[in-house]
């Protein structure tokens, strides 16, 4: 349940990424960030959420203890 | 005179660390080549990103966004916040847990034992040197590029050659690349991975901060960060494409052009409603012609450039941060950490810490096309703008030592990695373990590691004025075209050695072919603008596959090796 949430999340995330309907808006947001910069800012910090989530959730216990073993 | 002694102090703190750290060897090669796997969560956070961003980062995403516009952070920053952090999640844990169990030192060791196999050591080590020099080579250009602009003035009488006439005077590329490679190479040379590990965390948090500082400066020259949105070039209503402010040095103000100042024109595009929109900040091409002043005989010459990013290219521009799964001084930063949990702060920290440094390096990209002449070179940008809008000379030292920072953080890895490569995988390996002692093996990668960096400073003397972005990328891309083996080495039990191999001779050779095609290192697009990288991984993908399929399974031992129940 946990992988399957992360690996889905990351293909969701993957298709946001091309944000296609931004292509040629040069609007400003907070009067100095253009609209498509913001967006991707905003996308970094989801990439970090994920991050936490597949540590959390999809953590390679069995690799870790196989690696510790001596 | 004062920016240079900044940046002179600067560079002897790090031979300083490097002393430290060499306090700190345990002597043994071990030690010198993975730092005994004792690195903890941050100082691994640290020394990779700071080995992932290089003069690339800094100097080559701003010039990158003076020329085409915002959309350079997400062609290449988030989209490797998503890639990288899988990558450390999915490949480097297992790389580390398999380097940990069975004592690899090198990828090739990895992919030896992996596929039964000591010619494809042979075959990658080439490939891989080959690769990595590129990359050493943008952060020696940039270094150079960095340099001469903010110590312009300094020594008129001594260095009479400058690349633009406004820097005469100034610390020459040759000159800038020379210092900092020896001061890499000491550094290496005394404390190895763990001095490596310790300079990347230094260098990493000085050059996030000064890029903060930086940011805030300019944007204080710029009139305060609501101005600093007007600043960038503009398309008025006739298609010309002009500049409504100047910079004052004198005054230290940003002045209002009246009437605006014409910088060139909107050749093509498919967009009609660009009256009155600033082209840097969208993401739609369009095809300009700009003027630029020819240095020897002060005439206005045009030349044409693209604005905006082509969707497609946008698309496959995904292919290229896959490279972080086959760089060779990654793999060697991956087994220095103390345990798999090390990773964990990296996977989730380092998206977040690429927005910090390239948001604010992408605007003042995009900003700087309303204050500088079009036809600067774009590596020259950063600089160039610190130079105009942040007067004190101490601290366009510090932020410059930041710059540096960014560029030795990735350089050390490379020479250090070079120098493990050819001892381990070439040296010890036809010799045998016992042949040479502990002195000897860190005495023989030294040598090695003196050797690179002289070939590494002829050839960017070669290639001084080649793009460090277009650079950058000729390199990943070769790098993600490899990608395929490491991934099937560690999830396809039936990737085969013959696989392995024809997957990276396709690498190469589609990588040579199209490298050829960019006159080595231009900026080159495949049909609509399909990144070289995203066929060359295709073919790569499809021999593993394919060869695989058609030849003999790997040993049940090997696959009970590397594929743990």
């Amino acid at each position: 349940m946990g992988k399957s949430l992360v690996w889905g999340l990351f293909v969701i995330l993957f298709f946001l990424h091309q944000d296609f309907w931004w292509w040629d808006d040069a609007d400003l947001i907070f009067g100095f960030m253009p609209i498509g910069l913001a967006y991707h800012a905003g996308f970094s910090m989801a990439c970090a959420f994920l991050g936490w989530l597949a540590i959390s959730y999809a953590w390679p216990h069995d690799l870790e203890k196989f690696a510790e073993e001596e | 005179m004062t920016t240079l002694s900044v940046i002179i102090g600067y560079l002897c703190l790090l031979l300083a660390l490097g002393f430290f750290s060499n306090r700190l060897f345990r002597g043994t090669s071990k030690d010198y080549f993975v730092a005994s796997h004792s690195i903890g969560p941050f100082l691994l956070l640290m020394s990779v990103f700071g080995t992932t961003m290089t003069a690339f980062a800094l100097v080559g995403s701003t010039g990158k966004s003076f020329e085409r516009g915002i959309g350079t952070y997400g062609l290449m920053a988030s989209i490797s916040g998503l890639v990288h952090a899988a990558i450390f999640f999915l490949i480097g844990i297992r790389l580390w847990a398999f380097g940990k169990k069975h004592g690899f030192i090198t990828q090739i060791q990895f992919f030896r034992a992996r596929f039964e196999s000591d010619s494809i050591g042979y075959l990658l080590f080439p490939i891989l040197v080959l690769l990595v020099i590129p990359y050493l080579l943008i952060g020696i250009i940039g270094a150079g590029k960095t340099i001469e602009p903010v110590t312009a003035g300094a020594f008129p009488a001594l260095f009479t050659n400058p690349t633009a006439p406004q820097w005469l005077g100034g610390v020459p590329p040759w000159l800038t690349g020379l210092v900092v490679s020896l001061v890499v190479l000491s550094y290496v040379f005394m404390g190895g991975s763990r001095g490596a590990a310790f300079a990347n965390t230094f260098q990493t948090i000085v050059f996030m901060i000064m890029g903060l500082v930086a940011f805030t400066f300019i944007i204080n020259a710029l009139g305060g960060i609501d101005n600093a949105g007007k600043v960038p070039a503009r398309i008025n209503e006739k298609g010309i494409i002009v500049q409504d402010f100047r910079f004052d040095k004198e005054s230290g103000l940003l002045q209002q052009n009246d009437p605006p100042k014409t910088i060139g024109r909107v050749i093509a595009s498919e967009n009609s409603d660009f009256t009155d929109k600033q082209p840097h900040f969208w993401r739609e091409p369009i095809a300009v012609e700009f003027k630029t002043k020819n240095r020897k005989t002060g005439e206005l010459v045009p030349f044409e450039r693209e604005l905006g990013i082509p969707f497609i290219t946008f698309v496959t521009y995904l292919f290229i941060p896959l490279s972080v799964g086959m760089f060779p001084h990654l793999f060697q930063h991956w087994l220095t950490a103390k345990s798999a949990k090390s990773f964990r702060l990296t996977v989730i920290a380092h998206p977040l810490c690429i927005m910090v440094v390239w948001v604010p390096c992408v605007l003042v990209g995009a900003w700087a096309s309303g204050v500088l002449p079009a036809g600067i070179p774009p590596p020259a940008v950063l600089s160039a703008m610190l130079n105009l809008l942040v007067g004190d000379p101490v601290l366009i030292g510090l932020l410059t030592a930041g710059v540096l920072a960014a560029i030795m953080s990735s350089l050390d890895s490379q020479f250090l990695c070079l120098g493990t490569i050819f001892t381990n995988d070439i040296v010890i390996h036809r010799a045998g373990k016992n042949k040479y002692s502990d002195k000897q093996i860190i005495f023989i990668a030294r040598c090695f590691i003196i050797a690179i960096v002289a070939l590494t400073y002829g050839l960017a003397m070669l290639a001084k004025d080649a793009n460090v972005f277009d650079l950058a990328i000729w390199c990943f891309s070769g790098f993600s075209a490899l990608f395929p083996v490491v991934f099937a080495a560690l999830y396809w039990k039936r990737t085969t050695k013959e696989g392995a191999i024809a997957s990276v001779l396709a690498a190469l050779f589609s990588w040579l072919y199209y490298f050829h095609e960019s006159g080595y290192g231009g900026e080159y697009m495949v049909g609509p603008g399909i990144v070289p990288a995203a066929i060359c991984f295709g073919a790569s993908a499809l021999a593993l596959v394919l060869v695989s399929l058609f030849t003999t399974p790997p040993s049940k031992k090997t696959i009970e090796k590397f594929f743990p129940k």
